[in-house]
């Protein structure tokens, strides 16, 4: 059995949350904006996992329980959130939601 | 007696209070019973006080009635004190009785022309500030109840202060008698400092004792005093404000414009008399100041074409009258001409009033005429009223009054034969204005095409009863009142001058000249008197036929104009003082000062905008900012 080396792991969680970022700066709408913001969870989830594999703590572990959690209240409040956006100017752009520009 | 001179005082300002207060959801009739009921009550009480004051021998220490106390720090301690005494009956019966008539034709008169109930809290309020200052005890009080008549003043002479124009007379009569209280208020500090009370009678005591007559710090104080005088009552050089203050409602120009307020300046002298002996310097002034304002006032009226602007000016005139009176000595007879003046002058403004009420705010003389058979009250009202102004010798007020005035400047020593010979041409002046606008008002066929024709036709409304009643009051008392008052050589009846006499015992009063030169001198008076009268006949004949061309002032040249314009006061002082006041501002403007402040507001301005460029308010933004700068604090890290 071949030993995945635990900075693959890293870097996997590197380009993922790259890929989160992108899709958060890129997409204006914003329930893509919502998803990329759970890849990039996701991805600093995995560097906690593979960072505990790495030094054999189940540490890390216990912190993706942690920003499991997290990302399920975050999801929840979102939701709601883009549930009144929709409903008060019947569009999902990020852009359009813009009164506090100076 | 002496609650009683506290309830009359605060009578009129209850009424104040109720008008302002809950007045707006009166009816009309009940605002205007109690605007006038307030100060009819006044009156009634004020008669009561003064009969009593009277047949209790007009004791000259008078009576002090205390409120309460007002203020006390260090030595200094006012009290909230009324003082009764001889000047102060004559003053508030008259303020009181005029008023109250005053308050009563405008129950018809301010009808239907808005704001009803504030008309009445506005004169209520300004009865009980004239009346507070014509009975403060102490110079504190007075000085309250002289900036309170100096906003009544304002108040309602912006009445209707939809018209920008009254808005800004209003203002310019506000601020043109403030620069005379400034001065007052200085005198009232170097009273205060110089004989360390306020009190009325304690002032006139310590000014004896404290300066020595001829002094500097006398003749310093009595000219500030002047200067306040001067401001109120509208003389030379702070006349300019009175004929603007014409834009009030009628009432208003006959009781604060004409019989009252403007008359506090005379009443501040006469009560301050004992400074003024000690400073004959200043003494002297006060009788210049009053010759060249009655000859400037009677030459301002000649060609006025407004009715009011011509009273305005012949009030200007009349106080003049006063302050020579003053000036030279004749301390009763100033005060007895503020007594008939009131009267005959509140009469010509009423009577003023019922011609522009009927002829729907008909101002211009030049297009009245004919009014004699419409309002044949009103006309014979007016007449009276006139002569009385003019002088007619024998059966009017206004010529004994002034006759008291007029003898006391010949017997002021050298300069007494000039007082008397600008007197003299002022009477000419007033017989030339005021018949002259008689004339051409009430004589003569109505100007075509004006509101005067339909009148004359009794196709428009007339006065009501309760407008002609006060005429018919006043007039008679235009008559009767002179008779108080009579010259030696024509049965030397006064009773008027010996009410006020021991008031003025301990200074000089004017002696009266011997009864052939006295004969003499009204026989002048006499003969201008009938020269003005047949002058302005003269003129009336010879321009009645041209009411078209004379009725814009605007196309007035020459002398006319310049008289028109009130001698180019207005024009002066707009450019010595608003003028230099205006181009200094401008200057000032672009100094190194403002330039600093301006630089701060730049600043600030350049950050705000440079914040504002970063919020966007495009939550993207935001975390492009967030990514940017984790990637930069990484490469700081890993890499410095």
């Amino acid at each position: 059995m071949t030993v995945i080396p635990p900075y693959y792991g890293l870097i996997l969680s590197g380009l993922l949350f790259v890929v989160g970022l992108l899709g958060l700066l890129i997409r204006r709408n914003i329930m893509f904006m919502l998803i990329s913001v759970e890849v990039m969870l996701n991805a600093s989830g995995l560097a906690f996992i593979a960072g505990g594999a790495l030094w054999g703590s189940a540490d890390g572990q216990s912190m993706f329980l942690f920003i499991l959690a997290l990302a399920a209240t975050e999801v929840a409040i979102g939701l709601a959130l883009i549930l009144r956006l929709h409903k008060h100017r019947e569009t999902l752009d990020s852009d359009r939601a813009s009164e506090l520009r100076g | 007696m002496q609650t009683l001179l506290w309830i009359y005082t605060l009578l009129p300002l209850a009424g104040f209070l109720v008008l302002v207060l809950v007045g707006k959801r009166f009816p009309r009739g009940l605002a205007g019973f109690i605007g006038a009921g307030s100060v009819g009550a006044s009156f009634l009480l004020a008669l009561i006080t003064g009969i009593w004051f009277v047949s209790a021998g007009a004791p000259e220490a008078g009576y002090t009635a205390t409120l309460g106390q007002w203020v006390t720090a260090g030595a200094l301690s006012v009290d909230f004190s009324l003082h009764l005494d001889a000047l102060s009956v004559v003053m508030v019966t008259i303020i009181t009785f005029v008023g109250f008539l005053i308050h009563y034709y405008s129950v018809d008169f301010m009808k239907g022309k808005g704001d009803y109930h504030l008309f009445f809290a506005y004169m209520n309020l300004f009865v009980f500030a004239m009346l507070t200052l014509v009975l403060a005890d102490n110079f504190l009080l007075l000085f309250l109840g002289w900036e309170g008549v100096g906003l009544c003043s304002y108040l309602l002479i912006g009445f209707w202060y939809q018209e920008p124009a009254n808005d800004t007379a209003a203002r310019k009569a506000f601020i043109v008698t403030r620069i005379g209280d400034v001065s007052l208020l200085v005198g009232i500090f170097l009273l205060f400092v110089s004989t360390g009370t306020l009190n009325l009678a304690g002032i006139s005591q310590g000014a004896a004792t404290a300066w020595t007559p001829g002094g500097g710090l006398a003749t310093a104080a009595a000219l500030l005093i002047l200067g306040g005088a001067v401001g109120k009552s509208a003389q030379l050089p702070l006349q300019v404000w009175l004929p603007d203050a014409m834009a009030g409602p009628t009432p208003v120009s006959a009781l604060i414009h004409a019989a009252t307020m403007v008359t506090a300046g005379v009443y501040l002298i006469a009560r301050t008399h004992v400074i003024f002996a000690l400073a004959p310097v200043a003494q002297l002034i006060v009788a210049i100041i009053g010759a060249a304002t009655l000859l400037y006032g009677g030459l301002n009226a000649l060609t006025q074409v407004d009715i009011k602007r011509v009273l305005a000016y012949s009030t200007i005139s009349q106080i003049g009258y006063m302050f020579l009176g003053l000036g030279v000595g004749a301390w009763t007879g100033a005060m007895f001409h503020f007594a008939t003046h009131a009267f005959f002058k509140a009469l010509l403004f009423l009577g003023a009033g019922v011609l522009i009420h009927v002829l729907h705010e008909e101002h211009n003389i030049y297009r009245m005429g004919g009014m004699r058979k419409a309002q044949p009250l009103t006309f014979w009202t007016f007449v009276i009223g006139v002569s009385s102004l003019s002088g007619v010798p024998l059966v009017t007020s206004g010529f004994y009054s002034k006759e008291a005035i007029l003898s006391g400047a010949w017997t002021f020593g050298q300069a007494g034969t000039l007082f008397w010979l600008a007197g003299a041409a002022g009477v000419l002046l007033t017989a030339m204005y005021s018949f002259r606008i008689l004339f051409f008002a009430f004589t003569g066929d109505p100007a075509p095409g004006s509101a005067a024709e339909k009148q004359a036709k009794g196709s428009t409304g007339g006065a009501t009863l309760r407008m002609q009643l006060p005429l018919a009051v006043l007039a008679t008392f235009a008559v009767i009142l002179g008779f108080l008052f009579m010259p030696g050589d024509l049965g030397g009846f006064r009773p008027f001058a010996h009410f006020l006499e021991p008031l003025f015992a301990s200074v000089r009063n004017a002696p009266e000249p011997a009864a052939g030169t006295s004969f003499v001198l009204q026989l002048a008076v006499t003969a201008m008197v009938a020269l003005g009268i047949l002058f302005s006949y003269f003129w009336y004949r010879k321009e009645r036929g041209k009411r078209k061309q004379h009725e814009d002032a605007q196309s007035y040249r020459g002398i006319r104009r310049f008289l028109l314009s009130g001698m180019g006061f207005d024009v002066l002082y707009r450019v010595l003082f608003t003028g230099s006041f205006n181009g200094v501002a401008t200057l000032l403007q672009r100094d190194w000062i403002s330039a600093f402040f301006d630089g701060v507001a730049w600043v600030n301005r350049f950050a705000y905008r440079v914040m504002t460029f970063f919020q966007t308010g495009l939550i993207r933004w935001y975390l492009m900012g967030i990514g940017v700068g984790i990637v930069v604090l990484f490469a700081l890290v890993v890499f410095v």
